[in-house]
């Protein structure tokens, strides 16, 4: 199987549902002739010409709301934020206009658009630049929020959410695009809502999603190295849908939990699912369910402190200890 | 209102378009004197110091911004380091008319209007480094200047989100009563964001001391203004608000910019009225560092301006002739200037980082003042 980066996956996922769809095109700012800020893009223009992968000014809103407006008629735009961050440009556009859209039409309208773009912390971009809003978007019925932690999933996730009949925010990381890992060459898709066991375990459960799952995994094999501790580690993939089920037969598995994720901890996704495993699987607990997020500021610059600020495979070994105790 | 009129003048530069003549605007006629930047009020009676000031400025300008780059290179700077270099005049003319009542509030293309109001190399040079001894605490980065207390309000990162900033700012002045305005930076990518457009409507529909400068490098990112902007000019956009605009031409001409900002500022002083302002200039290095700025414009481009328009070259050309500058003189100021660059780099390098406590401290007011807090409850959540 082809070795190929997070990137590169992406890519070519775009590629293949331009290829099968007409209806598919590519927008953003510096998609084209730029090709891509961070690469993502790159070709894609040379090959299938300025109808289908266009550049835009600076615009966010305006930009983010034709797409959802082409939408509308059926196109499948695949709308790029050069940074999630941007999102909040658009924010109007996204969580009034396509997350609404079909409800307030009675099921009249759809909006099969995908916004992505990097949604990350630990390049030192600053606070303006490092947002992670997986929960304030996935708060809102209507929008579909995935977030693939390595290529494989990345490109079958990305041409699923192509295919959505719904808007996907599809949250992608710098820090991860030059990641490697074998990607089929062929056609497969991983359905929207499927978490995945990335490492089998009995003693406690990691959950997390994105680059944290990275960080869960070096940390679990540490546990393991150093104490016999066997974490088992479930990527989340996507926020909503939300793939209960795997969440808690891993919980009645291990009885013993730990939440892990890049964002904020406030109102954030694993307070989401603290609050679903204690209500529907609270007799399973043998101990409270731990949370490890960045520390609660806006991101800061300073390089190693940012560090600091964000979970690291160290701080996951250490939080899972706690809950072993 | 009071329409500004401008003569039209062609562009020989290859990187912005050539103006289309406006309805508005009238062809001066040929027995008329071109115009002189020199002989405007605010030039006409300047001081040799004065003009030595003009230049040392914007070579401080410039050698801190070369030792930024080395800094770069060397692992000591992280995140975005985007460069002035190439738009000296621009900071440097528009601030040497700021009164002491007026503000300035810029984009994430900061360090030439923070040196500009008189911040000093070692808080900026700290900030990149992301020490504590940096004027944000090694908070912000180099995107993400602040002194208030020399008036500037930063450092924004989020393409035209300083706008409306801008204009608030104005709106306070005017609301105090104090005789002052707010020069708003953008760069000509975000003219096309709609809280630039909403902002303008404010301004002219509520009269605000506010000067919009637009600082027309011809590039956002990748894309040339061609690529992203219609209409015949981005200054000319005013006339569907109904407010005033000009365009500097020769933005690389420091005293250009100071008639051309300093006219607007006038405007806004003596009636609280706004001005668009689209100042031409060009970006001699890439967008970022890390740009590899090879895809978007052609390298005889960049030689071209450098030869021909860098700010520094031609104010320097100009004052030898003059007789204000000589030999000795700019090598002392080169000198000087790359002195104090290369110190603020010892200084930042020898401060100490914030500690992790600083991570969670100038969130809240209240939590930086707990004697004064009076809301209760939890604000922080771990
Ligand atoms: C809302 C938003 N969109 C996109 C970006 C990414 N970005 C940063 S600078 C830039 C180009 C801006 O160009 P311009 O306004 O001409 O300023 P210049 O860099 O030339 O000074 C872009 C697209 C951003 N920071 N904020
Ligand atoms: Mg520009």
């Amino acid at each position: 199987m082809p070795v190929i980066t997070y990137r590169e996956a992406l890519r070519h996922a775009m590629a293949e549902e331009l290829d099968r769809d007409p209806n598919v095109l590519i927008m953003g700012e510096e998609v084209g002739q730029f090709n891509g800020a961070y690469k993502v893009t790159e070709g894609l223009l040379a090959k299938y010409g300025e109808k289908r992968v266009i550049d835009t000014p600076i615009s966010e809103a305006g930009f983010i709301g034709l797409g959802i407006g082409a939408s509308m008629l059926g196109l499948r735009p695949v709308m790029e934020l050069m940074f999630f961050s941007f999102y909040s440009v658009a924010f109007d556009q996204i969580f009034n206009n396509a997350a609404n859209m079909r409800y307030m039409s009675g099921g009249l309208i759809n909006c099969p658009i995908v916004i992505r773009g990097p949604a990350n912390g630990g390049t030192n971009v600053g606070a303006t630049h490092s947002h992670t809003p997986e929960s304030i978007a996935a708060y809102h019925p209507g929008i579909k929020v995935v977030v693939p932690s390595n290529g494989y999933d990345a490109k079958g996730l990305l041409k699923s959410a192509i295919r959505d009949n719904d808007p996907v925010l599809f949250m992608e990381n710098t820090m991860l695009y030059g990641d490697t890992c074998e990607v089929p060459a062929e056609e497969y898709l991983i359905p929207l809502g499927s978490a995945k066991v990335m490492r089998e375990g009995t003693d406690l459960s990691i959950i997390g999603h994105g680059r944290t799952i990275q960080m869960a995994l070096k940390a679990a094999q540490t546990l393991e190295e150093k104490h016999g501790i066997k974490a088992e580690v479930i990527d989340l993939r996507s926020i909503r849908p939300l793939d209960e089920e795997t969440i808690l037969a891993s919980v009645r598995k291990t009885n013993r939990v730990l939440l892990v994720e890049e964002a904020k901890p406030f109102c954030s996704v694993s307070a989401m699912i603290a609050c679903i495993i204690q209500e529907k699987a609270f007799d399973h607990l043998d101990a409270p369910v731990r949370r490890l997020t960045s520390m609660d500021a806006p991101a800061i610059y300073c390089p190693p402190l940012e560090k600091e600020q964000l979970p690291t495979p160290q701080k996951i070994f250490t939080a899972a200890l706690e809950v072993l105790k | 209102m009071r329409k500004l009129r401008r003569p039209e003048i062609a562009l020989n530069s290859n990187h912005h378009p050539v103006s289309k003549k406006s309805p508005h605007t009238k062809r001066p006629d040929d027995s008329a004197p071109a115009y002189n930047a020199r002989l405007a009020p605010i030039n006409a009676r300047l001081g040799q110091d004065e003009q030595i000031a003009f230049y040392r400025d914007m070579v401080r300008i410039r050698r801190f911004e070369e030792r930024c780059l080395r800094a770069y290179q060397q692992g000591k700077i992280g995140g975005f380091l985007h460069l002035y270099i190439g738009q000296e005049s621009l900071a440097v003319g528009c601030c040497s008319v700021m009164s002491k009542q007026d503000h300035i509030i810029t984009a994430y293309r900061d360090h030439g209007h923070a040196l500009g109001v008189g911040m000093s190399m070692n808080e900026l040079m700290a900030e990149n480094y992301g020490k504590y001894t940096g004027c944000s605490k090694g908070k912000g980065s180099s995107m993400h200047y602040f002194d208030p207390s020399r008036h500037f309000w930063g450092g924004h990162g989020i393409v035209g989100g300083q706008i409306p900033l801008g204009i608030g700012i104005a709106f306070a002045l005017k609301y105090k009563g104090v005789k002052g305005a707010c020069m708003a930076f953008m760069g000509d990518g975000a003219v096309n964001q709609g809280a630039v457009h909403e902002s303008y409507n404010l301004a002219a529909l509520w009269d605000l001391p506010v000067v919009f400068v637009i600082e027309n490098n011809g590039y956002s990112m990748g894309t040339s203004q061609a690529r992203s902007s219609a209409g015949p000019s981005l200054a000319q956009r005013a006339e569907g608000y109904g407010m005033s605009w000009d365009i500097s031409e020769n933005g690389h001409d420091v005293l250009e910019v100071r008639d051309k900002v300093s006219q607007a500022l006038k405007r806004a002083h003596e009636e609280h009225k706004p001005t668009v302002l689209e100042i031409r200039t060009y970006r001699s290095r890439g967008h970022s560092i890390a740009d590899p700025d090879t895809t978007y414009r052609e390298k005889h481009e960049i030689e071209e301006y450098k030869r021909t328009k860098d700010p520094i070259m031609v104010y320097q050309n100009t004052l030898v002739a003059e007789g204000v500058l000589n030999d000795e003189l700019i090598a002392k100021i080169d000198e000087s200037a790359r002195a104090e660059a290369e110190t603020s780099a010892q200084f930042a390098d020898q401060s100490p980082f914030p500690t992790v406590e600083d991570i969670k401290k100038d969130v809240y007011w209240e939590t930086d003042n707990p004697a004064d807090r009076k809301s209760v409850g939890t604000l922080f959540f771990d």
